[in-house]
């Protein structure tokens, strides 16, 4: 694969994708242009319906355009997801609830064929990461949502992918734990630094958390606005008082209306 | 172990209730017999007699207790043909004609289950046996096997096939359904978005298999295969009947010809006892799978 001159990881040029339904077409995605760039922490935000998932799962190659291009890594989406090129997060943590934490996180490690002793090292290391040392040999429902959340985090983080999508991954948890989980995602990234894609219908949780910020709505779903954020990298929780996150809050809800006009 | 009172309650209501129906169950014999010596009859003698006729209409629990424990530990540990004085079991005891259902029943229930499971997989897998496979195995059960059951013998038989394993194709016609039906639902146990995961990892199709639709169907296959073993046992006393060469079914046939009703009664419970054995050790064996898997509750 030729090295773009530009640090594109996912690159979608009027991307269309139609769903065939009983009540005729529904256009979840219409003519989506974006480019997310290595190292970027992008949230796609917007009411149901605006085709946020969908974006997400054809990124994963869990849904096929009906045109357009798109290419993740420089590759097709089933290129790139055949090279295990991320690691996906869904809302529920869905582990199994026959493989303790550790064997939950070694799933996709066995899968994929690493070796014995590089598994050990491997789920140790994100066990740790995601804070959840000491709970490795309990099962699914001996632990609470937030931490079954971070052990399917630490699960897509297990293996050698530099990209996570997360899709509305704390959306099932309750405001103070997704405070807390918010935070750790952040340091996680920073020491990762990895590319996140992630969805949310938060604004505080899309303001707090990204680089870049995609406002998109509904019928047909599309992008109405694409904010780069201008909020350091150091984030405490407190920042989210400041003027500039208003600010920034502000014009993500100004983008969230717009999109609900023609309703 | 805290329902067993409730067992012991019901057991108690049932025994009350069986002692009940066999004085007047039994009582026209003992009228009959009464009048024709010519002589009265009390109550207090009516119900003691009922209670103790050789060919009872209705036996007494009493009566088919002593001829279970008779029929197998008397006639194994002292008969002239049991197995202390042999060191075979005696043709005459229910432990072995037990034996000879039980072993029948084993061999129909694996030959069932495997072709459950098969079946399922093939469903489950294939979108030509999604499609024709369940209405053929939903139209096997509507047929009553008591009129399958000598035909399937018969027709072995001609191709050479006879003694146990006619009766075990009997036991795994009925015993593959419920296991058909189970794993088709188990294998099917997955949500979307766990087969979502399996695909983000590029999981190819065996390890699909292996590590979630196999583990998922767990719950599910263990209820299918205590209702399948049950029904092989059923299956084998019906293959039973018209073959006699041994086994529960032989012992049921044989005492309705002789009108040996306490013999019926006692292979009927023998039958019982050993089904709820079977189906006891499933139990057994999914709660320590399922504990295993960290699925126990």
């Amino acid at each position: 694969m030729q090295v773009s001159a530009s640090n594109a990881v996912i690159e979608a040029k009027t991307l269309n994708l139609t769903f065939q339904t009983n009540d005729g077409p529904v256009h979840a995605l219409k003519d989506v242009n974006l480019t997310i760039n290595k190292g970027e922490f992008v949230s796609f935000i917007g009411p149901s319906g605006c085709g946020k998932t969908t974006l997400l799962r054809v990124i994963a190659d869990l849904e096929q355009p009906t045109s357009g291009k798109i290419t993740v890594n420089g590759l097709s989406p089933e290129a790139a997801r055949r090279a295990r090129a991320y690691g996906y997060v869904f809302q529920a943590a869905g582990l199994y609830p026959w493989r303790t934490i550790e064997g939950n996180v070694r799933l996709p490690l066995e899968i994929m064929g690493y070796a014995r002793a590089d598994q050990r090292e491997r789920v140790a290391r994100v066990l740790e990461l995601v804070e959840l040392k000491g709970f490795e040999k309990k099962f699914p429902w001996q632990l609470s949502g937030g931490m079954q959340q971070r052990a399917s985090i630490a699960r897509a983080l297990a293996f050698d992918a530099d990209i996570l999508l997360m899709d509305e991954p704390f959306g099932a948890l309750d405001e103070i734990v997704r405070d807390r989980l918010n935070e750790e995602l952040l340091k996680l990234w920073a020491r990762t630094e990895k590319t996140i894609a992630f969805v949310t219908h938060s604004i505080p949780e899309a303001v707090y958390l990204s680089t870049k910020i995609v406002v998109m709505s509904p019928r047909p779903g599309r992008i109405t606005d694409i904010i780069e954020s201008t909020l350091p990298s150091e984030r405490p929780l407190d920042i989210r008082d400041s003027a500039e996150f208003i600010a920034i809050a502000h014009r993500v809800r100004e983008g969230l209306r717009a999109g609900h006009v023609d309703d | 172990m805290k329902n067993i009172l409730p067992v012991l309650t019901v057991t108690f209501a049932l025994l009350i209730g069986w002692y009940l129906a066999v004085v007047p169950m039994n009582a026209q014999w003992e009228r009959d017999q009464a009048a024709r010596a010519g002589a009265e009859i009390t109550f207090t003698e009516l119900v003691s007699r009922t209670m103790a006729q050789d060919r009872p209409r209705l036996p007494a629990p009493h009566q088919v207790a002593v001829e279970l424990w008779n029929s197998t530990w008397v006639e194994e540990m002292t008969g002239r043909r049991g197995w202390w004085n042999t060191g075979t079991l005696s043709n005459r005891s229910l432990v072995y004609h037990g034996w000879v259902t039980f072993s029948a029943t084993m061999l129909g229930f694996a030959i069932g289950t495997g072709l459950g499971i098969t079946l399922a997989v093939g469903i489950v897998y294939n979108r030509a046996m999604d499609a024709s496979v369940m209405p053929w195995a939903i139209a096997s059960q509507t047929i009553p096997i008591i009129a399958l059951a000598p035909m399937i013998i018969v027709v072995l038989n001609s191709v050479g096939i006879s003694g146990m394993i006619p009766k075990a194709v009997i036991a795994a016609y009925l015993s593959f359904f419920p296991v058909v039906v189970g794993m088709v639902k188990g294998l099917r146990a997955p949500d979307a978005m766990q087969l979502d995961l399996m695909k983000t990892w590029s999981a190819p199709g065996l390890a699909v298999f292996l590590r979630l639709r196999l583990p998922s169907s767990m719950p599910y296959l263990f209820a299918s295969l205590k209702v399948g073993i049950a029904a092989a046992l059923v299956g084998t006393i019906v293959g039973e009947l018209p073959v006699q060469q041994g086994g529960l079914g032989v012992r049921l046939l044989s005492g309705s010809y002789y009108g040996q009703t306490v013999q019926i009664w006692s292979a009927l419970f023998a039958a019982a006892i050993l089904a709820a054995t079977m189906v006891g050790v499933i139990g057994l064996i999914q709660r320590a799978t399922l504990k295993r898997m960290g699925m126990a509750q």
